[in-house]
């Protein structure tokens, strides 16, 4: 081996190990007694115990993990079925139907992607506010069901590649356009859909600032909010926190794991959490 | 305007209705009210009043907004370049030839996936000054340093120190670069073998390469994560309000955004926070406009043109 490539591992393994430590951290800390967490040096050696994550179990603990899981999970249900349908529906009218207006409507959307929400937040605020809704989940699932421009645009983009003869002939059978968008161009655009389901899904599962705004009853709570409330806490459990931040991190990396291949097409179709 | 239009029209608006419903209920009217808003003084129990340009002229008084407004700025200018080097780096190094190259792509790409608010957590304890392995790892840098006479340092104390926490919420932040990082791997993949065998002809050394055939070729996406990390960087938020408290210690981590969520929902100012709105979407906006007018020309699109 010449010296180059033993310079490109050595920097490499480096470097993973310095980005993979936080990771060991957290699962040491979520299993570490509690004589042991507070040691210094840290000890790395250490009967491992479950003490901290089953008491996220009790019913007294202030972090209800199963309580703020089933909330989460409503929450990213609603979201992922909403914005599936409705920025596919959207896009599709984007992509193959020609009427007036429509690439100037595209591009304000585009445009619009700029815009941060802290401008919008107060006035949305004060209607959900004035409908009742502080304190639902409603302010976190209805704004779904409008669809959401980075999602439209990845999907027009793949719509696009659907070969136009494939709709025209479906038209020319006597079909009308609700039918060859729902029965033509959606079968043919799975991995896309699974792609915006999966983004969409964490976008609801990590999202914080709007569980923070609108939901104030501890049984409402998502695991986001749920876990920042316990960790401002007067007193601070570290082996419980690191527990529940473990608990909350696990699914994403197996959903990680199971899905590389949407996550890698997903990020290079729209450039999101870059 | 013929039959066919109008039902094209009619078909076309039916698709987009949902979109167009959101865009005008969720994004023009709100945006329209706030900055109606921004003229009135307004603490949600009591209609609004008009008090013109009160705010404004108040928050240019306002030392707290120029602080948030310092804290930002430094956040921003030292996360967002420091970020896009170290994922431009990782990406260089995944381009190479490696054993177990998607392991390591795993592995920088998974803490970009954590959820903010865990990694803030898990962050918060990783950097305590006591018992954080952080410091652990630092003390015997430090130690080493000490030995030099007249110099004695000892790892910072990060979140509690005004000095260390905005570069301790920098650090944190260069951990989730893998999604940067996975743009740029897939841009470097793309960049013809033949550049780089031609510049092997004329004895290129590999910084050259880097620096005359690589980044022209990739200029685009680099171009494209500098926006968009410009504009995430200045909506800093939910590190801040969780591992901070807040803004603390002192005010030291109070961002813009931070300020701006506490004058709406905690001291009820909404008229003073839509004003705050309204200046962060129009230095988005020029600063947008300054990075894409400076650093224009030295974009290489390969179709020929700009678009």
């Amino acid at each position: 081996m010449k010296r180059g490539p033993i310079l490109t591992h050595a920097a490499t393994l480096a470097l993973s190990l310095v980005f993979l430590f936080p990771f060991v951290w957290l699962l040491m800390s979520a299993l570490k007694p509690n004589e042991f967490l507070k040691q210094w040096p840290p000890v790395w050696v250490f009967p491992p115990t479950l003490e901290h994550v089953l008491g996220l179990f009790e019913p007294d603990s202030p972090f209800q993990f199963i309580q703020f899981l089933c909330n989460t999970l409503y929450v990213c249900a609603f979201t992922v079925t909403g914005h599936v349908l409705a920025s596919a529906m959207v896009a599709y009218g984007f992509a193959h139907v020609k009427w007036p207006g429509r690439d100037l409507l595209f591009y304000a959307m585009l445009a619009t992607m700029m815009v941060p929400a802290q401008t919008m937040m107060i006035p949305v605020f004060l209607l959900f506010r004035k409908l009742g809704w502080i304190n639902t989940f409603w302010p976190l699932t209805i704004p779904a069901l409008f669809g959401n421009p980075f999602f439209i645009f990845m999907l027009r983009q793949f719509f696009l590649t659907v070969p136009r003869d494939l709709l025209d002939a479906a038209r020319v059978d006597g079909h009308g356009e609700i039918a060859v968008w729902w029965r033509v161009v959606m079968p043919l655009s799975v991995p896309a859909l699974a792609v915006v389901g999966l983004f969409s899904f964490l976008g609801a599962w990590n999202d914080f600032i709007n569980p923070l705004i609108y939901l104030l009853d501890e049984t409402r709570y998502t695991l986001s909010l749920g876990l920042a409330m316990f960790q401002g806490q007067y007193e601070v459990q570290y082996g419980r926190l690191m527990a529940a931040s473990a608990l909350m991190t696990c699914p994403i990396v197996v959903l990680f794991f199971f899905t590389q291949r949407q996550f890698i097409e997903g990020i290079k179709m729209t450039g999101i959490k870059g | 305007m013929t039959r066919r239009q109008r039902r094209d029209l009619l078909l076309g608006l039916f698709f987009v209705s949902p979109y167009l419903i959101g865009f005008i209920g969720f994004m023009v009217l709100p945006m329209l009210a706030s900055f109606c808003f921004s003229f009135t003084e307004y603490d949600i129990f009591n209609p609004p009043t008009w008090t013109g340009l009160d705010n404004f002229a108040r928050l240019g008084q306002d030392r707290l907004f120029w602080t948030s407004l310092w804290n930002t700025a430094f956040y921003t200018v030292l996360s967002v370049p420091l970020g896009m080097s170290v994922a431009f780096l990782l990406a260089l190094l995944l381009s190479r030839k490696l054993v177990a190259r998607p392991v390591f792509r795993t592995i920088f790409f998974l803490p970009s996936i954590v959820p903010l608010v865990a990694a803030a957590v898990l962050w918060v304890w990783v950097f305590n000054s006591q018992y954080g392995y952080l410091n652990w790892a630092l003390q015997p840098l430090c130690d080493l340093v000490s030995l030099i006479p007249g110099l004695s340092v000892s790892p910072p104390n990060w979140l509690q120190s005004p000095t260390w926490a905005k570069p301790a919420l920098v650090l944190m932040s260069v951990w989730g670069i893998g999604g940067t990082m996975v743009l740029y791997l897939a841009a470097l993949g793309d960049v013809p073998k033949t550049l780089y065998e031609v510049a092997d002809l004329d004895g290129a050394s590999a910084l050259r390469k880097v620096r005359h055939v690589t980044i022209p070729m990739i200029s685009p996406i680099l171009f494209f994560t500098l926006v968009m990390g410009l504009i995430a960087a200045l909506q800093v938020f939910t590190q801040a309000y969780i591992m901070t408290k807040g803004g603390q210690p002192g005010v030291s981590t109070l961002f813009y955004c931070l300020y701006l969520f506490q004058n709406a929902f905690e001291y009820f100012r909404l008229g003073y926070a839509s004003a705050m709105a309204w200046i962060l979407f129009a230095n988005i906006g020029v600063i947008t406009a300054i990075v894409f007018k400076v650093t224009g020309r030295f974009i290489y699109y390969e179709g020929g043109g700009a678009e």
